[in-house]
């Protein structure tokens, strides 16, 4: 039997059609069941008062803390090492053997599973270094981690910078680095801002590499040697230990919560940003 | 003026220095991982480590057979599920989807990406693991469930990087297709996929990257016991959740089996890597 071309055609597409769907109904059951049943366990007692009972009962307060200042220090750690690598990528260097050796360091390192991270964190700055699980041990541990990301996307930003930018600043007679830093930087910092933003939405999300690191002591921090929990963590060891399961999926809501309006945030900025250039 | 060229001359230093923070990282991770791990290797012997099938460490016992086995068997069945889905939404996002749709399609695809892996082990528990205990039998944690689960979450991974590669073929060849009276279909199947194939196996390798090395939401959805599985409704431990599930207590022998395991992962992934850089370089090559 000839097969009509046309038919196919029509068939094969409607497949394909169904198959994106299910993948965007898929994404928006995950948001909408989180939602639901989180939603209405957050209040504002929920985000400010202190966990009782191991987390059964009370809020989630310190874990957002411990959330903040574990990513806090990640981004710190993290931006100038990306950014100052992508700068010299794509400004001070011709593509050679060299450059593709950073990029091919960054490419594995962004590759490499989290769970080798907090293996990696737990061994040199919990044991060796002596910093025992701590804030300062989780943020490391996770300024590693993201920072592939920050690089990569740096340097789509500095090269979407337009080539007659830099002619102009150098036929006024600035050097490379006041080219770069004045007139280079600013134009792509929106990218590079978005960069920053999703590695924070990673930060967030991360448990393997911070459970190990930071540990999941349950007080409000009080320096950056004191053990942490964070949102991630305390979320896991609630659904896992079943220690209550409206807490888990509040925790859960306030978790999607920060990653939607982080990923909206990233969007609008990147699009401002290609709008600009094209 | 020489003030401010000393000036450059510094930044470009530093800047030089700050470019191998990257590869500097790797490189210690890698030097500390396999000195805390392959030590214990030695002194029992590579062999017992992979091929040993007795996972007991309180009795010296570092067999890694099961969970190598199952960190695979996993992958498998999360290809399954992710390569079709994937590779579906780029031929769609790139061939059929309107620059409108697009808009819609592809943040939303972004967001799964960004959804926590805890988030999806919980969405496992609470919803998968259920339906597959009602309607299939066993446990519901299994092999199956955790398939199921590391599948859509490697979806952005396959769909970004095929993505790529179908936006990478040349738009004449499309445009000579379709102008010589092919379907868009056969224009996909007999043109696109093979141009873009290389991009496309490189997708399926990062995503077989992602599926391996992914620890929480396995944990929580695949039942850890350390066997190999004799179906896909059987529990499962992968290389990874042998790591998270007992480096909480472990010390001595046993903390270093564990850094063994994270050896195994490490050379596994290292290898998909590289096999990723691989492919995708012949494509511009």
């Amino acid at each position: 039997m000839a097969r009509n071309p046309r038919l196919t055609q029509k068939i094969v597409q409607a497949v394909l059609w169904a198959m994106t769907g299910t993948t965007v109904l898929i994404l928006i059951f995950i948001v909408a069941f989180i939602l639901r049943r989180g939603l209405p366990e957050v209040g504002l007692g929920f985000l400010t008062r202190p966990p009782e009972n191991m987390g059964a009962q009370g809020g989630i307060f310190p874990t957002i803390v411990g959330t903040l200042a574990l990513t806090l220090i990640a981004i710190l750690i993290a931006t100038p090492l990306g950014v100052g690598t992508a700068i010299y990528l794509t400004e001070y260097t011709r593509e050679s053997r060299l450059t593709r050796i950073i990029r091919f360091g960054a490419e594995c390192l962004a590759g490499i599973p989290s769970i080798l991270f907090g293996l990696f964190g737990f061994i040199l700055f919990v044991t060796k270094l002596k910093l025992g699980w701590s804030i300062l041990s989780g943020g490391l541990t996770l300024s590693f981690m993201i920072l592939p990301t920050i690089i990569r996307t740096s340097e789509e930003a500095i090269r979407s910078v337009p080539a007659a930018y830099r002619e102009v600043s150098a036929s006024l007679g600035c050097t490379k680095w006041q080219t770069v830093s004045r007139v280079v930087l600013p134009s792509a910092l929106p990218g590079i801002t978005t960069g920053v933003i999703l590695s924070v939405g990673r930060s967030i999300g991360e448990t393997a590499a911070v459970i190990f690191t930071a540990g999941s002591a349950l007080h409000l921090p009080t320096s950056l040697f004191s053990s942490s929990r964070t949102m991630a963590v305390h979320f896991y060891i609630l659904a896992r230990e079943g220690i209550s399961m409206p807490n888990a999926y509040g925790t859960a809501a306030v978790l999607v919560v920060t990653i939607l309006l982080i990923n909206v945030a990233s969007y609008t900025l990147m699009h401002r940003f290609i709008r600009k250039y094209s | 003026m020489t003030r401010l060229e000393r000036n450059d001359r510094l930044v470009r230093l530093a800047l030089l220095m700050i470019a191998f923070s990257a590869v500097s990282i790797l490189i210690v991770i890698t030097v500390f991982i396999f000195s805390e791990g392959t030590p214990v290797m030695f002194r029992h012997g590579p062999g017992r480590f992979l091929l040993g099938l007795d996972w007991y460490p309180s009795e010296k016992a570092f067999g890694l057979l099961p969970m190598i086995v199952g960190s695979f068997v996993v992958t498998a069945g999360a290809l399954l599920v992710g390569v079709p889905l994937g590779l579906a939404c780029a031929v769609v996002l790139t061939q059929f989807a309107s620059k409108r749709m697009g808009r819609i399609l592809k943040p939303a695809i972004e967001l799964l990406a960004g959804i926590p892996s805890v988030v999806y082990g919980f969405i496992g528990i609470v919803v998968i693991v259920p339906l597959i205990r009602d309607n299939l039998g066993g446990p519901g944690l299994s092999v199956l469930a955790a398939a199921i689960v590391l599948g859509i979450m490697i979806l952005p991974t396959v769909i970004s990087i095929s993505v790529d590669a179908f936006q990478a073929v040349p738009s004449a060849y499309r445009e000579g297709s379709i102008a010589l009276g092919a379907t868009v279909w056969q224009t996909i199947h007999m043109v696109l996929l093979p141009a873009a194939r290389s991009g496309i196996v490189a997708a399926v390798i990062l995503g077989m990257g992602r599926a391996i090395g992914e620890t929480m939401a396995v944990i929580m959805i695949a039942g850890n016991a350390a066997a190999i599985p004799g179906s896909p409704l059987a529990p499962v431990r992968t290389l990874t959740s042998n790591i998270a599930l007992e480096m909480g207590y472990a010390s001595g022998e046993h903390r270093e089996a564990l850094f063994a395991t994270g050896v195994i992962l490490f050379v596994i992934i290292m290898a998909l890597n590289t096999l990723a850089n691989r492919a995708s370089s012949r494509r511009k090559g």
